[in-house]
């Protein structure tokens, strides 16, 4: 079995089929490009694999268990797979640090010296550690995006989901918070990411899927899934953004 | 429960003796909080505009107004409108017109704060784009921020109309013939039903308030779809 | 103007004690009803956020009720009234203590934590909702989440409008004066129908609610300049 098996998976929001039978599987270590227009479902798909929305039909496994057994404890589901939002989502009441050691001092009962030594280095690696104590408030975009980063990095997650992490950043700002995704990559962590960073997603994605109206169209490699899409929609999509 | 005595006296709380006495009951408190509005709305606007000028003078006299006044309570206030002024200034107002007085200087502080609160809720481009095309700071205010400013006060002007309608009960302490002071009379002369009567007048002032509440909620919701927004 | 000032009759002997014992009271009254409307407020604005329809509903009843009628028909509502519902030990008792103060504490602990229910529900609501979602994910559980996340922002949103609740109250508290309960309001009064000065009586009483007001009213202008900056989203 797979890492993340995703199968049959429908979703209605009320009446409005979000979702409509997606199907695939994840292998630990690899990299997951989503993309498709807006209003596709690919913030739905994700989220769903960290139960922050729930599914009417089909089955999601992540690292062997279904994660809709009711004996799953939703919450150490979620201290496993990690998730950056677009709109960072830091809390603007706690300083850097306690941004980043909250969930593992309050979920895990990790020490407070212990987490703040911890909470440094993730900092420093993605290099702002500079910045910890000050408040979100005062802190750019691409830093505050490398923050949340980290703090979601602090519960040593097996899985990373990123929603689009990069769209709501000034255009000097990606690259920072793309390099920070491209080490967490190389190192081998299992990410699935929305975005429509093209140059990212050649680099490291090991595959690429394509969502139009909550289906999968198109999945494949990247060289190929650039070079030679098969589907019209792919083709005018990738034509818009490119 | 004793509701008949209530209902007997039903006509007394809804306008009091008219019309062959004076105007009472929930028509007269009625009448003060509308006259009320009316007067405090040109209050607060002249005040609330003094706190936007430019005029270091003008800003700290609205805002002396607006502090003082808010800070004090409005019974303090219609004392001082009905026993002192006429003492200290030789002059004589009947009961309706001291209250109505103090009622229009009280809530005319705290309109002052919501036109002061609304103008400068608007995106700061507003101003520049009308003085960009040229108009003078008075033309756009006038032509461009006070009609979408105001238009977005509406909903606080409601409440503040709201909270008036309550407040106008205080007039009973200074006389005034009101809805509160129809229920005190009443209950003197009829002394065993208090709770009925007072659970009375509570659900006609509730109806008023309630249905202006409702409808200033609706208006904010509507409202704010058509907002400029940005800075 | 045929009016004789004379400031040393309130601010000397027994007349200046009356005054400062009425200011005491309304200081007295305004602060045992603040600490229960506090707690009556918070008491209600959980149900309104409890999830549960029937206690929803009655918080919503509740502040709907009470906000929306005169505090002075409230206050006579439970000083004429409460032989009526209250049940009649309760009544014994509140008769054998002060029954002025009872009611005029109770009414205005009623009416004040309608009011501070409504600051305390837009206070959470004012927090927004990707707040609860981004702490859920990294696997707080909902306790965790409100008590580390929700809470602490929604409390230094909420303190100034508490503030300026607990402000109004101290003015509301002068309307206990027409059930006889001898604050400083009345006491101005009584001044002024013992000596007809009562201009200098109500300047001093003016002013005792004005140093209130406005010392605490500037407080809550520096906090808001210090502290509530940092809460951008
Ligand atoms: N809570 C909700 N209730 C109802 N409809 C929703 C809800 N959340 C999302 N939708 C709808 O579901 C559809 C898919 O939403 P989703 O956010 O997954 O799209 P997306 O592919 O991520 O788009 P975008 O690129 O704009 O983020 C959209 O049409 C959206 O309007
Ligand atoms: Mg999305």
């Amino acid at each position: 079995m797979a890492f993340i098996e995703i199968n049959g998976l429908h979703k209605w929001f009320g009446s409005f089929h979000v979702l409509r039978g997606i199907t695939n599987q994840v292998e630990q270590g690899e990299v997951l490009v989503i993309c498709g227009p807006s209003g596709s479902g690919k913030s739905t798909l994700i989220r769903c694999v960290n139960r922050l929305e729930e599914y009417q039909k089909g089955t999601i496994f992540f690292d062997g268990r279904d994660i809709h057994d009711p004996g799953m404890d939703v919450n150490s589901l979620r201290a496993e797979i990690g998730i950056v939002f677009q709109q960072f989502n830091l809390y603007p009441h706690l300083s850097v640090l306690k941004n980043v050691t909250l969930a593992p001092t309050k979920v895990r009962g990790v020490p407070r010296a212990e987490a703040e030594e911890m909470g440094l280095a993730l900092l420093e690696r993605v290099g702002i550690h500079d910045q910890a104590h000050k408040y979100p408030a005062e802190l750019s975009g691409g830093q505050q995006q490398r923050v949340a980063i980290a703090r979601a990095l602090a519960m040593k997650p097996k899985c990373m989901l990123f929603d689009e992490p990069t769209s709501a950043l000034d255009p000097e700002m990606i690259n920072e918070v793309l390099n920070v995704m491209k080490d967490l990559a190389r190192d081998g962590m299992t990410m699935l990411c929305v975005t429509h960073e093209m140059g990212f997603a050649r680099e490291v994605a090991d595959r690429v899927i394509f969502m139009d109206a909550g289906e999968v169209l198109e999945e494949a490699p990247p060289l190929e899934f650039f070079t030679n899409p098969t589907h019209e929609r792919t083709k005018l999509f990738l034509k818009e953004i490119l | 429960m004793r509701w008949d005595i209530v209902y007997n006296n039903l006509d007394y709380l809804l306008w009091g003796s008219f019309p062959n006495g004076p105007l009472g009951g929930i028509a007269a408190s009625i009448m003060l909080a509308v006259l009320g509005i009316f007067g405090a709305f040109w209050l607060g606007l002249g005040f609330g505009l003094m706190r936007l000028s430019n005029s270091r003078i003008l800003r700290a006299v609205a805002m002396v107004y607006v502090e003082v006044i808010r800070g004090t309570p409005l019974l303090m206030l219609i004392f001082w409108f009905y026993f002192l002024g006429p003492v200290v200034f030789n002059y004589n107002l009947p009961e309706f017109q001291s209250a109505l007085m103090a009622f229009v200087v009280f809530t005319g502080a705290f309109v002052a704060e919501i036109v002061r609160a609304g103008v400068n809720a608007l995106p700061g481009g507003q101003m520049e784009a009308a003085r960009g095309a040229g108009l003078t700071r008075f033309q756009a205010m006038r032509y461009v921020i006070l009609p979408q400013a105001l238009r977005n006060m509406i909903p606080s002007f409601v409440n503040q109309f709201v909270s008036l309608t309550k407040d106008t009960s205080l007039a009973y302490i200074i006389g005034v013939n009101e809805l509160t002071k129809a229920a005190t009379q009443i209950n003197n002369r009829e002394v065993v039903a208090p709770a009925e009567i007072f659970l009375a007048i509570a659900v006609l002032y509730f109806l008023i308030c309630w249905v202006l509440t409702a409808f200033s909620r609706r208006m904010e919701r509507h409202l704010a779809r058509y907002q400029a927004r940005g800075r | 103007m045929g009016y004789q000032f004379d400031w040393s009759l309130v601010l000397t002997g027994e007349y200046r004690d009356w005054l400062l014992d009425g200011f005491v009271l309304t200081l007295k009254i305004s602060a045992l009803a603040g600490v229960c409307a506090l707690a009556l407020g918070t008491l209600v604005a959980v149900m309104r956020l409890s999830r549960v329809k029937p206690l929803e509903w009655l918080s919503l009843a509740f502040t709907e009720f009470f906000r929306n009628t005169p505090l002075l028909v409230q206050i006579f509502f439970w000083y004429f009234g409460s032989e009526a519902f209250l049940p009649k030990a309760v009544n014994v008792w509140l008769y054998k203590q002060d029954f002025e103060f009872a009611a005029g504490t109770i009414a205005l602990t009623v009416y004040s934590s309608a009011f501070i229910a409504e600051e305390l529900r837009s206070g959470v609501f004012s927090i927004p909702k990707n707040q609860l979602e981004a702490s859920r994910a990294t696997g707080l559980n909902f306790l965790q989440a409100y008590r580390y996340v929700i809470l602490p922002q929604a409390f230094r949103i909420v303190i100034p409008p508490l503030i300026s609740q607990l402000l109004n109250l101290l003015k509301n508290s002068s309307l206990v004066m027409t059930i006889g309960v001898m604050e400083l309001t009345y006491q101005a009064r009584q001044v002024e129908s013992f000596t007809f000065h009562g201009f200098e009586a109500f300047t001093v009483a003016t002013l005792l609610y004005l140093a209130v007001s406005l010392s605490v009213s500037f407080a809550i202008t520096m906090y808001n300049k210090h502290f509530l900056h940092q809460l951008r989203y």
